[in-house]
């Protein structure tokens, strides 16, 4: 071979120089199109929908607030209007916090499990994959485009409903921290979510190579993060421990709405040995709303709790791990690309 | 410069294998007809070829060694695949516009050009053509890249016989003008006759022959004689095929003309294409011979098992 001379075709240079990756834009606008399209508008309907009824929750909510500010909560209007705002506007509250619990893995799962599956189905990969652009990079692109996409749509709906939520907090004496209340579905474990469920589609799809079973197996892998989450988040090293309990009185006001997170709660006796069962029962569950007043001398109540101002530390270490998570997977959905495609 | 080369490739799904120690090579400049009958692995060599399988056992390079797959190899390399896939709900205009993102070089006017001069609408729903038309688009998007291996896979399948002669007349055109070696998987035996000058038979995931047609046929012959003189050829002989009808035998025998001097009584001629290739094939356990070939065995080497 005459390797020396200069390539008599311009196709014989190309070996250094692969296909710019920019084509990829275009090409995942296209074939992605109904997804990148549908996701957005169905979250700007639900948006919308936010945005009206969150005014008016708002409106309720200043009312309320007002009436507490007041020390008027025993009169019979701010009665009745505590009464309205717990019977109309937290049942349709709930409803759209346990939709958003459930919104990144339909949201996930339907950008995700058919991103490559569909390709598979169809055998349009023999087309996709032997053009110029190495597949795994068709797939590397793909994959950040449409994961960047979806990472930032439901961050900003995560921000929307959050101050939908807000409201509830107080009046329904919620816990920040926990799912219960509104950690999942604000801030940046919101996100996190959406793009794991998004990459476990992703890549399941890849390993079945069929859309349907992807979407089935990526909700039942879903749910099992899920509850992984659930398990994972008491053990942050965020936790605090103290034993004045009645610090816990001035949170669940209009001004200090959402409580921590007591994670448990036990009894010293005297000389810091744990009191017996039935007296910590007894002090725990006595008199008093915080139960401080009736704790005998001599005992202490001691709990360890994670602060509302670790709220952005738990932040980051829930959407931290997920984010590693949704990598792994979309590393892994890329091996497969390259190793298993046909 | 070997366009396509392959060193005892294989590639093993599950316990089987659907092709196994598959070494052959395909020089510059050949239209190669790849047969064998369904299930003998010529999707899958082909599939190896464009890169897009990952081998079990072996290497294959293409374009004078570069690796199946590698960007290098992926530039110059134009695949178009069983049923000549391509995504139903574009239209043949986004299709051009898709093919032309995903490579360094693809010459937009031509594509254009062609499906204009085949009546093929741009605007028109890739999944709404016919089948015909589907794999002319498809075809089309691979010669506009401006490849230098084209490897079609069954692409005669979907068309009528006018269409198959335009097509190949296409893909013969494209040989002429841009110099692109051609490996074409088909059933049409009698077709490939016309344009094929190389030959590769796989049969039961092997590779039993491989070889310019035109030495091909110079070394086979087909001797035809009485049957009780038959079992004299086939001591001194290769013979490929046996063919009795009744008195007389008909041999297809792998020997020159001057290999195989017929005694009185007997006849011998040069086999067309299609009797080779029938012959191979109804007779999977006959494997080439090393000289037909044509393939540089690589030293003996460890197996790497």
């Amino acid at each position: 071979m005459t390797v020396l001379t200069l390539p008599a075709q311009p196709g014989q240079t190309t070996a250094a120089a692969p296909v710019p990756w920019r084509g990829m834009v275009w090409v995942t606008w296209r074939q992605q199109r109904a997804t990148l399209i549908a996701v957005p508008a169905v979250l700007a309907a639900v948006a919308v929908f936010l945005v009206i009824f969150g005014l008016k929750v708002h409106h309720d909510y200043a009312g309320l607030v007002g009436c507490s500010l007041n020390q008027g909560q025993q009169t019979s209007a701010c009665a009745k209007a505590f009464s309205r705002f717990n019977s109309t506007d937290w049942p349709l509250g709930n409803t759209c916090s346990i939709l958003m619990s459930l919104a990144p893995v339909l949201i996930g799962a339907f950008a995700g499990a058919p991103l490559l599956a569909r390709e598979l189905e169809n055998g349009t990969y023999r087309f996709a994959w032997t053009q110029g652009l190495v597949r795994e990079r068709q797939a590397i692109a793909k994959l950040a485009m449409l994961g960047g996409a979806l990472v930032i749509v439901s961050f900003a709906f995560g921000e929307l409903f959050s101050w939908f939520f807000q409201p509830f907090l107080w009046t329904e004496q919620m816990n920040r921290l926990t799912p219960e209340g509104v950690f999942d579905t604000s801030g940046i474990v919101f996100p996190a979510f959406t793009l794991v469920a998004f990459a476990v589609g992703a890549f399941l799809g890849m390993l079945f190579r069929r859309v349907i079973p992807a979407l089935a197996a990526t909700l039942g892998v879903y749910l099992g993060i899920r509850l992984g989450a659930w398990a994972v988040r008491g053990h942050f090293p965020l936790s605090v421990v103290t034993s004045d309990s009645k610090l816990f009185s001035k949170f669940g006001t209009p001004s200090l709405p959402g409580f921590p997170w007591i994670l448990n709660t036990w009894v010293t006796g005297p000389g810091g040995k744990p009191a017996s069962a039935a007296v910590a029962s007894q002090i725990l569950n006595g008199p008093g709303p915080a139960g401080g007043a009736s704790i005998p001398k001599g005992y202490t109540e001691w709990n360890r709790w994670i602060p509302l101002s670790h709220y952005w530390p738990m932040q980051f270490i829930q959407a931290g791990w997920l984010l590693v998570l949704a990598v792994a997977l979309m590393w892994g959905t890329v091996w497969l690309v390259r190793h298993r495609a046909a | 410069m070997n366009v396509i080369e392959t060193s005892e490739l294989g590639k093993q799904y599950g316990k089987s294998w659907a092709l196994r120690d598959c070494t052959l090579a395909l020089p510059a400049g050949h239209l190669a007809a790849l047969v064998g009958p369904n299930g003998a692995g010529k999707s899958t060599l082909m599939n190896m070829t464009a890169g897009l399988t990952v081998p079990t056992t072996g290497t294959a390079t293409v374009l004078g060694g570069q690796p199946a797959g590698s960007p290098g190899a992926l530039n110059g390399v134009a695949f178009v695949a069983q049923d000549a896939p391509v995504y139903r709900n574009l239209s043949a205009g986004d299709m051009i516009h898709l093919t032309r993102n995903l490579n360094r070089q693809f010459d937009t006017a031509f594509a254009r050009a062609r499906l204009a001069e085949l009546g093929i609408p741009l605007n028109k729903k890739a999944g709404k053509l016919s089948g015909g038309q589907q794999s002319q688009l498809a075809l089309t998007l691979a010669l506009a890249r401006r490849p230098r291996l084209l490897i079609l896979d069954e692409p005669l399948a979907a068309l009528d016989p006018i269409a198959r002669q335009d097509f190949l007349a296409a893909v013969m055109t494209a040989m002429a003008d841009d110099g692109v070696t051609v490996l074409l998987s088909s059933h049409q035996v009698a077709e490939l006759e016309r344009v094929a000058d190389f030959l590769i038979v796989l049969a039961r995931a092997e590779l039993q022959i491989a070889g310019e047609v035109d030495d091909l046929l110079a070394a086979h012959r087909v001797l035809s004689g009485p049957t009780a003189e038959a079992d004299e050829y086939a001591r001194r002989l290769t013979v490929v095929q046996t063919r009795r009808g009744g008195a007389q035998t008909h041999l297809l025998v792998r020997a020159s003309e001057t290999a195989a001097p017929v005694a009185p009584g007997w006849e011998s001629h040069q086999p067309s294409l299609e009797e080779v290739v029938m012959a191979y094939l109804r007779n999977p356990g006959v494997t080439e011979p090393a000289a037909l070939a044509r393939v540089q065995r690589p030293e003996p080497t460890e197996a790497v098992r």
